[in-house]
């Protein structure tokens, strides 16, 4: 079965989904289980994948045995392995959290969420440009449904603008596809890395034009300026479990600009570093919106979806500095950062499903408190996503601050991460004073001992991930490694008759 | 061990919470963990005055530079010691502060969290370490100020100063970083031992002045001075610990911690020491004027924080043991001064010296003990507070300054003395004589229990023993923790009471008899100070906040304004850009290339394109009539296909223009016919600029993708087909089998848009609209008659036309998914022509499950190469002989093709028939 591991992230999540399908008249005990074992058996393959990884080094699949770059590759590595790894933390704790009602307002949900992680996984796995499109998809759709999951006038509008922008920008993405292939002739990344290399005439002129393009197309999904303002209301609007796995969504786009852009736009040929400019303005404009927007919010839920926008800032201002050093340190940031909201939208989920649909809103002084086990909880996802001590925050951002340091473009970078820590700061000082002291009378009905577990299971990853920062830092060392090693990856790829 | 003993006040933090409502148990069970620290740390502490230190460390981070390494020298014994010598008399008097209606084990709890983040900034050997602990006690400190949070005050404070310690320690952050990356390491002993390199270096100024916003945010130095009198809104404990001998010492602590790496330059000491000038002299100054008990200690805290401060900023190793020295003395009498004002507090239930007089007669005890303190914190001979001011008036005289730059410190020190002397009396004067009380909410004051007396006795007795005999009480502490901060260069200085009559003591007399005479005319005094404009700095905080939050709420909303259409025009000018960016920086051959001829039918069909595209665009208000137009642009697309020898897209094309139709026709049914009219007409030029710019861009790029001739993956594709895939039809065999993944992904697409369509619509039901949009009536015929007898025979030629299309697939045009679409719209045709429940009765078959079906068949195919050690989707392909047909070519991408099949009518039907049933008409009928 080991032959098989790299496919394995796409195939496990699918047949679960198929299977739960089929189980639609099942008691909703099973299909839960059922829902659950699929993640459990993704995490095996995943442990499993890790071991390999360590021994062998990336890992490549030709689907339908097809050498490439004519058939679809897959390819495993480290980049790869830390991104299904943080999904699946994420994914897990959503499930869970689900699991315990929220799943029951539609049938579909558990087939839905594992169709949506087969598109994550997926897009994470690919080595070819267009199957990364159809991935896209399958992604697309499934977060689409998700996001109308409950059901709502918000969510409806919220997931028709979601889904427009996404499919506007899905044309786009094909329309890259088509000029990418056009002036190299293949849709391989790791071939097309190849052809780069070399490109020039008007070949050059598709292939930069496709560069720009494909940048537009996943900073729309990462939500960058100016493909920004459709995402804090789409995530409100999202139910809690679905908001939360939706945290991972932008990072698809950040992935994907990390990928693509080192192995086609990396180092050689003649548009090496194209965009890198760009991008780290619209990074720092994205930061300050997401700043912005987190200072601004009157409700958890918005406070967490602007969260989102700013570490997508973050973690592109990273991508594009570059460095390994650096991308270690951004994608320790994305672990955090992708675990921190998600433990925020579920706890502004825990409010509402306790104190009504506006309990978390902080104007509203006069409800009841949500209580203490709530608040602790609260305190400790604020330490965590304003990056105080000790929590993975503190360390992911000391962390992007030493290793941007010596850059041309450090000192934007430190002025705008230590400036919007502490805009954070204040937003969640107030925010947490008045959900939490300001409502001081009676606490809400409705405490939940296996919620509060849920949720401090998550919280409790965020201190591990800060415990553990020495062997999680090595690995997503080697991450960065396996990704700015673009001889290696075409290598492993097209093998011996590359040329 | 060290560790044990760093972890102890943590570990304690539980403890309290087992005593439940016990509270004797709780305080008991709070001083467990402090207590034992503070005797492990005196039994070990043989060494540090010795001048040596106890030292361990373990790697945390290494990657980072972070390791957890405990390292107790005199200095951070010194602290250690305060923290928690101090914080154990806190919590014996908390016992009897705190109400029945406080929360003791919460308040234990975080007071221990307090402690063990505060002796962590001390005894941290790695700055990264003590960095984690200073921004643990800004969280702690928040949870602290904020503990009565009911009070609006409180919560405020506490956001304040959590919003300008925080703010210090992001500074701080950045500052440690560059002073770790100019030094290699963060570990203190190297940190030190760099001194030189740290001040020669280029980046040495940017980092200092971020170390120092640190400190001086935590220390309360001006301008960021005022969260700390806001802070007082915190139970008084709080205060006295927060405010003595902790929070606020941390950033003077790090003053001291780092003195030898970075002082002796002119920045530092220019920066240092007129920070801490302005701050002793606001301080001292405002202090006088406050009429609320803590308000005055805490801008005396100020004060004196500013003159330790200024001490640093002498940049001498004298002043630097003055400062050390003022450390403890403050310590002790400022706490001792906090537990009285709480103790006069707690027992006439107000803390305004207008109303609080003549205690004497009430309390003579406490009035005792407040004195004695006091009399230290004015620097009244014979008391701790005297030495460390003598001290700091001898250093303000020995700068080697000249000209009026020698004259200011002395003027300053002297001045600040005189305010010092006068709101230290009028602490005393004010609460314990002064007349009557008057109007107090309890009435009469009486002394408070006597255990809550002790630790202001402890406190008061250390003032006098270390004033009267500092040689033997305090000299080897004193040595060992300054002679840590100045890292072993510890210089001669003496501790005696008298050094005869020099300038320092003629200052001290001056402070004494001018802070006399100050107090004597307050009347005066405070006429005129009233008359001052007042800057209440935290409105002006406040005001700020909330100004930014309504900007930001304001542009936020600009670009956040819910308008699909603006989202999609931003995206769209960035589309703009991107394309036009592309043409412009990179080279273009617009060169003409090999055209094919050019004949009569290509160019109409390009001119109806282009015709029935303007005019969708035009009407596009006329909802029916612009679907109709867009599906003769579907229909020329599909032709064109054809003309260009695409027979499978051709199919493909023309079979989803026709679902595509039926499904706008069913979902327009319910939406007026036509569209309002919402855009301007400036709206529409602006966007017809837009998509024309869309258009160019796009245009120009698909003429270069014409015109550019690379090698490309088809010519192999196209060789390939027949040997490798074996197929004769590419298109099949690309979709099958070469790029197979692809469709394994898309038909799960397919399925889950119809499964989520299936969701949308479950519970959706809409009234179908009697009238059209001019008002006439539906015909009430659903389903015509014609349409119904035709339609039926046409069922099983088509169902024979889709799987015909379907086997021949491999080789000619066709393939599963041609022909599920095929066989959806033949059955699409039975809906139409007889209504939903009329199919629904005869076709039992679940659609939700022929899709899963499909899947699990594509799924099973591409597992089947496993077994074949091949790799998912590998296809086998041979020849098959069957009776009556003959020889067959059979390949295993058949399989799969038959799970696209099933995928593509089961989540089309799916779809179709769902969106067949959201009419409440159809329902109320029951179909035909």
């Amino acid at each position: 079965m080991n032959a098989h591991l790299p496919v394995l992230p796409v195939l496990v999540p699918m047949a679960t989904a198929v299977l739960l399908i089929f189980g639609q008249a099942w008691s909703r005990g099973t299909r839960r289980w059922l829902s659950m074992a699929g993640l459990v058996v993704q995490g095996a393959v995943l442990a499993t994948l890790g071991g390999v990884l360590a021994g062998q080094g990336p890992q490549a699949y030709f689907l339908g045995n097809w050498s490439a770059p004519f058939g679809i590759v897959l390819v495993a590595d480290h980049l790869s392995l830390w991104l299904l790894w943080t999904t699946w933390a994420l994914a897990t704790a959503a499930l869970v959290y689900a699991c315990r009602g929220a799943d029951g307002v539609n049938r579909r949900f558990h087939v839905l969420f594992h169709f949506q992680l087969m598109g994550i996984n997926g897009a994470f796995l690919t080595g070819d440009l267009f199957n990364l499109f159809v991935f896209f998809e399958v992604l697309l759709i499934a977060s689409y449904t998700l996001l109308n999951h409950g059901g709502g006038k918000a969510r409806t509008r919220a997931a028709l603008h979601y889904v427009t922008l996404n499919l506007v920008g899905s044309s786009v993405f094909l329309i890259a596809l088509g000029m990418l292939y056009a002036s190299l002739g293949t849709l391989n990344m790791a071939h097309l890395s190849e052809r780069m290399a070399a490109v020039e005439g008007t070949a050059e002129t598709l292939a930069r034009g496709a560069g720009y393009l494909l940048l537009l197309v996943f900073g729309l999904k990462a939500a960058l300026v100016p493909m920004y303002a459709w995402l804090p209301r789409t995530y409100a609007a999202a139910s809690g479990p679905v908001a939360a796995l939706f945290a991972i969504m932008t990072k698809v786009g950040v992935y994907a600009v990390l990928r693509i852009f080192t192995l086609l736009y990396g180092e050689q040929g003649r548009l090496a570093g194209l965009g890198d400019e760009v991008l780290f303005l619209v990074a720092l404009l994205t930061l300050a919106a997401g700043s912005l927007g987190v200072f601004s919010a009157h409700n958890l839920r918005r406070l967490s979806a602007w969260m989102v926008v700013l570490s997508a800032g973050i973690l592109m201002a990273a991508v594009a500095m570059g460095g390994a050093e650096l991308l270690g340190a951004m994608l320790y940031y994305l672990a955090h950062t992708t675990l921190a909201t998600g433990l925020l939208f579920l706890l502004a989920d825990r409010i509402r499903e306790r104190g009504g649909a506006e309990a978390d809103d902080w104007r509203l002084a006069s409800l009841p408190s949500p209580g203490p086990a709530l608040g602790i909880l609260f305190l400790v996802a604020a330490v965590a996503a304003v990056g105080l001590p000790p929590l993975s925050g503190f360390f992911a951002k000391a962390q992007l601050l030493l290793a941007s340091h010596d850059h041309d473009w450090s000192w934007w970078y430190w002025l705008a991460l230590l400036g919007s820590s502490l805009i954070l700061l204040l937003a969640f000082s107030r925010a947490g004073s008045s959900l939490f002291w300001r409502r001081s009378g009676q606490a809400m009905a409705g405490y939940e001992p296996l919620a509060v577990l849920v949720l401090a299971g998550l919280a409790a990853t965020l201190l591990v991930l800060a415990l553990a920062q020495q062997p999680l830092m090595e690995l997503a060392a080697k991450a960065a490694a396996d990704l700015l090693d673009v001889d290696a990856y075409r290598q492993l790829v097209l093998g011996k008759e590359a040329g | 061990m060290l560790y044990l003993f760093l972890a102890l006040p943590f570990v304690g933090a539980i403890l309290p919470a087992l005593a439940g409502n016990n509270r004797n148990l709780g305080a008991s069970l709070a001083a467990l963990a402090p207590l034992a620290a503070l005797t492990g740390l005196l039994l070990n502490a043989g060494p540090i005055f010795d001048g040596g230190a106890l030292v361990a460390s373990v790697p945390w981070a290494p990657t980072l530079g972070l390791n957890l390494t405990v390292r107790i020298d005199g200095l951070a014994f010194l602290f250690a010691v305060l923290v928690l010598g101090i914080g154990l008399l806190i919590i014996l008097y908390a016992r009897y502060y705190l109400s029945a209606r406080d929360s003791m084990p919460r308040f234990y709890a975080l007071l221990l969290f307090f402690m063990g983040a505060m002796l962590g900034i001390v005894v941290s050997g790695n700055l990264l370490m003590m960095l984690v602990f200073w921004e643990l006690t800004s969280i702690a400190s928040f949870l602290l100020i904020g503990f009565w949070s009911h009070r609006e005050d409180a919560r405020k404070g506490a956001r304040m100063a959590l919003a300008i310690t925080g703010g210090g320690g992001l500074c701080l952050l950045a500052g440690i970083l560059l002073l770790g990356n100019i030094v290699g390491s963060y570990e203190l002993d190297v940190v030190l031992a760099a001194g030189d390199v740290i001040r020669a270096h280029p980046l040495y100024a940017p980092m200092l002045i971020l170390v120092l916003l640190g400190a001086f945010t935590k220390s309360a130095q001006f301008p960021f001075h005022f969260w700390l009198p806001h802070a007082m809104a915190a139970p008084t404990p709080v205060s006295a610990y927060l405010h003595s001998a902790t929070m606020v010492k941390a950033g003077v602590f790090l003053l001291a911690r780092l003195f030898p790496a970075l002082s002796g330059t002119e920045l530092w000491t220019l920066v240092v020491s007129s920070a801490g000038m302005a701050t002793l002299l606001i301080g001292a100054y405002v202090a006088l004027f406050k009429h609320d008990l803590k308000g005055l200690l805490a801008y005396s805290t100020l004060s004196h924080l500013g003159l330790i401060t200024l001490l640093f900023g002498f940049n001498t190793p004298l002043a630097a043991v003055a400062a050390v020295f003022h450390i403890i003395n403050h310590a002790t009498f400022k706490a001792s001064l906090f537990m009285a004002a709480g103790i006069i507090d707690h027992e006439t239930g107000t803390r305004d010296m207008r109303r609080i007089n003549g205690l004497w007669k009430y309390m003579p005890h406490t009035a005792v003990l407040a004195m004695v303190a006091a009399a230290a914190m004015a620097g009244v001979p014979l008391m701790n507070g005297f030495l460390s001011k003598e001290m700091f008036f001898a250093e303000s005289l020995h700068l080697g300054l000249s000209g009026i730059a020698a004259w200011l410190p002395p003027l300053v020190a002297t001045l600040a003395g005189v305010f010092s002397v006068a709101y230290s009396v009028r602490f005393i004067h004010d609460v314990f004589f002064n007349g009557e009380p008057i109007d107090l909410p309890k009435y009469p004051p009486h002394e408070p229990p006597r255990y809550m007396k002790i630790p202001v006795e402890i406190l008061v007795a250390v003032c006098v023993l270390v004033g009267v005999a500092p040689a033997w009480i305090i000299a080897p502490l004193l040595d060992a923790a300054a002679g840590a901060t100045l890292n072993g260069n510890l210089p001669d200085y003496s501790l005696a009471v008298w050094h005869g009559l020099n300038l320092p003591l003629m200052m001290s007399v001056i402070a004494l008899v001018g802070g006399l005479l100050i107090y004597a005319f307050r009347h005066r005094l405070f006429s005129l100070h009233e008359r001052l404009p007042e800057v209440d700095e935290k409105r002006v905080f406040e005001g700020l906040v909330r100004m930014s939050q309504g900007l930001a709420w304001r542009v936020t909303r600009v670009f956040e304004n819910d308008s699909l259409q603006d989202y999609l025009r931003a995206m769209l000018m960035a589309l703009v850009l991107a394309l036009f960016a592309g043409l412009w920086l990179s080279p273009v051959d617009w060169r003409l290339p090999q055209m094919l001829p050019v004949d009569i039918p290509t160019v109409a069909l390009g001119a109806l394109l282009v015709v029935a595209a303007g005019v969708t665009a035009l009407w596009h208000r006329k909802r029916v009539f612009a679907l109709l137009l867009l599906s003769v642009v579907g229909l020329v697309v599909s032709v064109t296909f054809i003309r260009f020898s695409a027979p499978d897209l051709a199919l493909t094309q023309l079979v989803v223009e026709v679902v595509t139709v039926l499904l706008l026709m069913l979902a327009l049914f319910f939406l007026p016919d036509s569209a309002a009219l919402e855009s301007t007409a400036r709206g529409r030029v602006r966007d017809a600029v837009l998509s024309s710019l869309v258009g160019i861009g796009v245009g120009a790029m698909a003429w270069l993708m014409m015109t550019t001739d690379v090698p490309r993956l088809a010519d192999w594709f196209m060789a390939q087909s027949v040997p490798g895939g074996g197929g004769t039809n590419v298109v099949n065999v690309i979709l099958v089998d070469f790029r197979g993944f692809d469709t394994f992904g898309e038909i799960t697409v397919l399925a889950i848009a119809a499964l989520g369509i299936y969701a949308l619509l479950r519970e959706l039901y809409l009234k179908a609209p009697e009238l059209n949009g001019r008002g006439r009536p539906w015909a009430m015929e659903t389903h015509p008659l014609i349409l119904e007898v035709v339609s039926r025979p046409l069922l099983s030629l088509s169902l024979l036309v889709s799987l015909y299309i379907f086997l021949r697939g491999h080789n000619l045009p066709g393939g599963g998914f041609i022909a599920g679409l095929v066989t959806s719209v033949a059955l699409l045709m039975q809906y139409v022509a007889n209504g939903v429940s009329w199919v629904q009765s005869r076709i039992r078959s679940h659609y939700l499950a022929v899709t899963g079906i499909g899947l699990s068949v594509a799924l099973v195919t591409g597992m089947g190469s496993w077994f074949f050690d091949r790799p998912f989707l590998t296809s086998a392909h041979g020849y098959l002989t069957l009776p009556v047909i003959g020889k067959m070519h059979l390949a295993s991408a058949l399989l799969f093709d038959i799970g696209v099949y099933l995928t593509v009518v089961g989540a089309t039907l799916l779809m179709l028939s769902r969106l067949g049933r959201v009419s409440t008409l159809d329902r109320k009928r029951g179909g035909h």
